[in-house]
């Protein structure tokens, strides 16, 4: 199929490269599903979601434009700081402030001739089902778990098996230093986000008597004063994290409790890595993963090539640059019992002389649950609600109760839910345990 | 020494400068030895074929500030540029390729100054390479023409400039590292998991002392005290009375640390409020990992047991301080002291305490390696923040391509690749019943085929009967065909994801080459994008 069937005659030139590649089938191309001759249209008429302006964003929106789509949205709620600069290739000095999403889009539009970015500027949240389900296609560049998980549960709540558009397969990049993961999620059929949750388990946290009694690192100083100090001394209304003023406090709280405890190592830059728990990111990462994301969006929108996640097949690729290059390309098992796309309740190992306020705490830490606000029913009763005030002061005092005490049995299901995750239920049955 | 001065004199308050603020999410990965080491690099890139991969890469080294680059690129923009190379738009159409992707990367940061080439001064490569000061590193893209690329290779002779081909097509790349000589990294940035030496089985007298001291009357101490014993203390008390125990010898077998782990986890109090002790569920968990007799890591044997074949190399820091280190560990049977101490349970004085002493031996062995450095000719001109951070380091200190500045070198390519074909076809055939990955050889083999072919491309024929020159048997391997057609599909094209994503792992590997921190690929990485994994192969 000669490329300049498919194209105006400017453009056939243009995209020589790619068309030797989508519009012709090679040896390991599924001759079933592929349509050189349809590929570079069927490419111009999708339309494809971009999560996300940062750093993997910035990338992911180039490999779209020089892949040969056409019709793109992104959305960013996040303005664009100096420390962006050393990876987030669209933004300059003079862009400090601005939009994230409005520079990156108005730039990659101006670069590649013919595409058009429709940037917004505010949260995935603010958006409902209809708006997710315009697009074929949705690619995320995030660097919040939450987020992830939020989308996650979107796209896996709007499958409806009649109809075969409601399906929208989720490529899923992150980066943190040399190492990353790049994930293609089709929802109800691979494993999804919530389904490999426990992968990136939360870093576990240092025990506040170690904070406030009996510090040991420089870390431990950094946090009792941004937990303790602060809290004691109030020194601004409200904690801005990206306030030099506000950081350059904490820095000298830290520094003062170092120095009582003859504790080296407390620097301004790691006093602002722990309180803004920062991770660490460079171009060179960001650009090999979200040129892994693209790269299974190009197979999935053209067939020329298997994409991860058809069936049986992997859909997850683990990158790590640290020593040498390692690459792990695998496919996470999807679980019966997820909260978002399984359909079993999850057993939870619980100790029965535990306070329902331990219960509530625990989902924080659990490597597969990682709720911050959970709310609590049993069959029948409400056990802690987090809102509205009025119910939160009805149910606070089951908090110090046992769950023997709140007449819980082993084998009970009980059903978390929490603000982050509005639409998940997540189910759990109880196993008791002795401490 | 210099840690003393800085926990005893506070820092001076002041905010990250400008430029740190910038740096910071690089800052650290690097620090800023590492981001000095990037500032005062000069990056060549010979840039020719569909020229993305290059410019991808340069990205990626441009934005974390390299201090400067210059583009050797003999092609003039086309409309094929325009739909996979980001560095160029219509308005460059018809210009030197080289003049307008310089002018478009240099945009992302106006720290790096970047040149081109040919321009009307210099025409041609050759008088590039005879006027410029020396490059750091140069990277060059295939398909290359072969006299540009024996000239390429004769300068990284000359000078010693670590050469980095990359090979960008359809869904295929590798990208291979050429060293000047053996690469030996200090510091390699291991894992936060990775074991520290905690010297359990040979304690000094300082650190059996404090520990005497803690636990001399471990049964009389309230409940407080004895729940903050650190656990070091806790292990090396009962090692004692196991010593006691068993005619001064310690537990070696698996059983016998079994064993000991059973005793530590008994003698924890459990009649307090908590039901059990934190600190001895640490010293439990920690004594498999621990109770390590000190053994030579395979990174450093490989330092120990490296013949040298240039006397200069041979005199240089890091290997005058390898020297010293080897003395130091014939003598004393172990590595000297990294100093660093785990976080464990432990009151604030006591664990500041536990870590002094730890530093203070550090010290003297590092004071030691030091004074057998400077005892070496041209050991006083070794920098003594140089031996510390081998001290420090030295378990985890790498050496990359051993083997390529010895004699190994006078091997042909053709060989080596022979030989390589060889061993992967043997592990191909052991992968399948364990479902190890397939070897990405036939991807290189296919692509290197193709290598020189500049003006027109080669068809899945032609690339066999190339293949099957070099290593004959290889163009029958069905995996092999299969490659080949992939990469004639390409017809020599880029696909700009591959080119981006190779982009950046030679990004990766520049930094780590230029800053030698992490550990750098030894040598070859070729990457699968249909499959969408890579494979590192030492060729």
């Amino acid at each position: 199929m000669a490329s300049g069937e498919v194209h105006a005659a400017s453009e056939a030139a243009r995209w020589t490269y790619l068309d030797r590649v989508r519009t012709r089938p090679g040896p390991f191309t599924n001759l079933d599903s592929f349509n050189g001759s349809m590929v570079a249209q069927a490419m111009e008429n999708m339309k494809i979601l971009v999560i996300g302006a940062g750093g993997l964003g910035c990338e992911i929106l180039k490999n779209l434009a020089l892949s040969g789509f056409k019709d793109i949205h992104v959305i960013d709620m996040d303005t664009i700081d100096i420390s962006n600069l050393n990876r987030q290739f669209l933004f300059r000095q003079s862009d400090v402030g601005k939009s994230k999403a409005e520079v990156a889009a108005r730039f990659v539009e101006k670069r590649v001739k013919g595409v058009k970015i429709t940037p917004h500027n505010c949260k995935i949240q603010d958006f409902d089902e209809d708006f997710y389900m315009q697009f074929q296609l949705i690619v995320c560049g995030l660097d919040s778990i939450e987020a992830r998980r939020w989308i996650n549960a979107m796209v896996v709540n709007m499958v409806d098996e009649d109809n075969e558009d409601s399906y929208k397969p989720l490529i899923d990049g992150g980066t943190e230093g040399f190492k990353g993961q790049a994930r293609v999620i089709y929802p109800t059929v691979t494993s999804c986000i919530e389904c490999q949750l426990d992968m990136h388990a939360p870093r576990a946290a240092v025990p506040l008597c170690t904070l406030a009694s009996i510090p040991r690192q420089p870390e431990h100083c950094i946090e009792w004063a941004h937990v303790i100090a602060w809290d004691q001394e109030k020194p601004f209304p409200k904690l801005d994290k990206d306030d030099p003023e506000h950081i350059t406090w904490l820095y000298q709280k830290a520094l003062e409790r170092a120095q009582e405890f003859n504790i080296p190592g407390v620097t301004y830059s790691l006093t602002q890595g722990v309180v803004k728990n920062i991770i660490p990111a460079i171009a060179a990462t960001n650009s090999v993963i979200a040129a892994a994301c693209c790269n299974e969006v190009l197979k999935i929108a053209s067939n020329c090539a298997p994409p991860l996640g058809m069936p049986d097949a992997n859909n997850y690729m683990m990158y790590s640059g640290n020593d040498s290059i390692y690459t792990y390309t695998f496919q996470p098992e999807r679980k019966e019992d997820c909260p978002v796309c399984g359909n079993l309740a999850r057993d939870l190992p619980v100790d029965p002389a535990w306070t329902l306020r331990e219960l509530v705490e625990s989902f924080a830490a659990r490597p597969e649950a990682q709720l911050k606000t959970p709310s609590v029913r049993a069959e029948g009763k409400t056990l802690y609600m987090q809102s509205p005030p009025s119910l939160e002061a009805q149910t606070r005092r089951n908090l110090d109760k046992t769950l023997v005490e709140l007449g819980l049995e082993e084998g009970q299901e009980i059903a978390v839910s929490d603000p982050a995750f509005a639409t998940v239920i997540f189910r759990f049955k109880l196993k008791f345990k002795p401490s | 020494m210099t840690e003393i001065v800085m926990s005893q004199t506070p820092p001076i308050l002041h905010g990250p400068s400008e430029k740190e603020r910038k740096y910071d999410r690089q800052l650290r990965l690097w620090a800023a030895s590492g981001q000095a080491a990037l500032e005062s690099a000069n990056i060549l890139l010979l840039n020719s074929g569909a020229g993305t991969v290059g410019a991808e890469s340069l990205k990626n080294l441009v934005l974390p500030g390299i201090g400067r680059f210059a583009i050797y690129d003999e092609a003039e923009v086309s409309e094929a540029d325009l739909g996979v190379n980001f560095f160029l738009d219509d308005s460059c159409l018809g210009k030197p390729r080289s003049q307008s992707l310089t002018e478009l990367i240099t945009e992302l940061n106006p720290d790096v100054q970047g040149t081109w080439y040919p321009n009307e001064d210099v025409k041609t490569l050759d008088s590039l390479l005879s006027d410029s000061p020396v490059f750091t590193v140069i990277m060059y893209t295939h398909p290359i023409r072969p006299e540009q690329l024996s000239r390429i290779e004769a300068y990284g002779q000359q000078h010693k400039t670590p050469l980095v081909a990359i090979h960008s097509a359809g869904f295929y790349s590798y990208f291979q590292i050429n060293l000047p000589g053996a690469f030996p990294i200090v510091d390699t940035h291991p894992d936060e998991t990775a074991t520290t030496d905690l010297r359990l089985l040979t304690p000094w007298p300082e650190l059996v002392a404090f520990a005497d001291e803690l636990t001399r009357d471990i049964d009389g101490l309230d409940n407080y005290e004895h729940g903050h014993l650190p656990y070091v203390v806790i292990l090396l008390h009962y090692l004692e009375k196991w010593k006691a125990a068993h005619d001064g010898e310690y537990p070696a077998s698996y059983d016998e640390k079994i064993e000991f782990r059973k005793i530590v986890q008994d003698a924890a109090r459990t009649n307090n409020p908590e039901g059990g002790e934190e600190n001895f569920d640490e010293a439990a968990a920690a004594v498999l990992k621990t109770l390590v007799p000190p053994s030579l890591p395979s990174g450093l044997r490989k330092v120990f047991e490296y013949e040298h074949t240039d006397p200069v190399e041979q005199r240089s820091g890091f290997w005058l301080i390898a020297d010293a280190v080897k003395q130091f560990y014939d003598k004393h049977k172990c590595l000297p002291l990294s100093g660093k101490v785990p976080d464990m349970k432990a009151q604030s004085k006591v664990y500041i305490r536990l870590q002094n002493i730890y530093k203070d031996k550090a010290r003297k062995d590092a004071a030691e390696i030091l004074q057998t450095v400077q005892a070496a000719p041209g050991g006083e001109r070794v920098d003594p923040a140089e031996v510390d951070l081998f001290c420090k380091n030295a378990a985890f200190v790498k050496l990359i391509n051993a083997t390529g500045g010895g004699g190994d070198a006078k091997i042909s390519k053709a060989e080596r690749l022979r030989s390589a074909a060889a061993r992967e076809s043997v592990n191909h055939e052991t992968a399948a019943p364990t479902f190890s990955p397939l070897s990405l050889l036939p991807i290189y083999l296919a692509l290197q085929a193709t290598a020189h072919h500049v003006d027109s491309p080669a068809s899945a024929d032609k690339i066999l009967a190339a293949i099957a020159a070099q290593v004959p048997g290889a163009e029958k391997d069905e995996r092999v065909v299969q490659a080949a057609e992939e990469v004639a599909r390409a017809g020599g094209g880029e696909l700009h994801n591959i080119a981006a994503l190779t982009g950046g792992m030679v990004a990766q590997e520049m930094i780590k080459i230029i800053t030698k921190q992490y550990i750098p690929i030894d040598n070859t990485c070729v990457f699968d994008g249909i499959w969408s994994r890579a494979h590192v192969l030492e060729l």
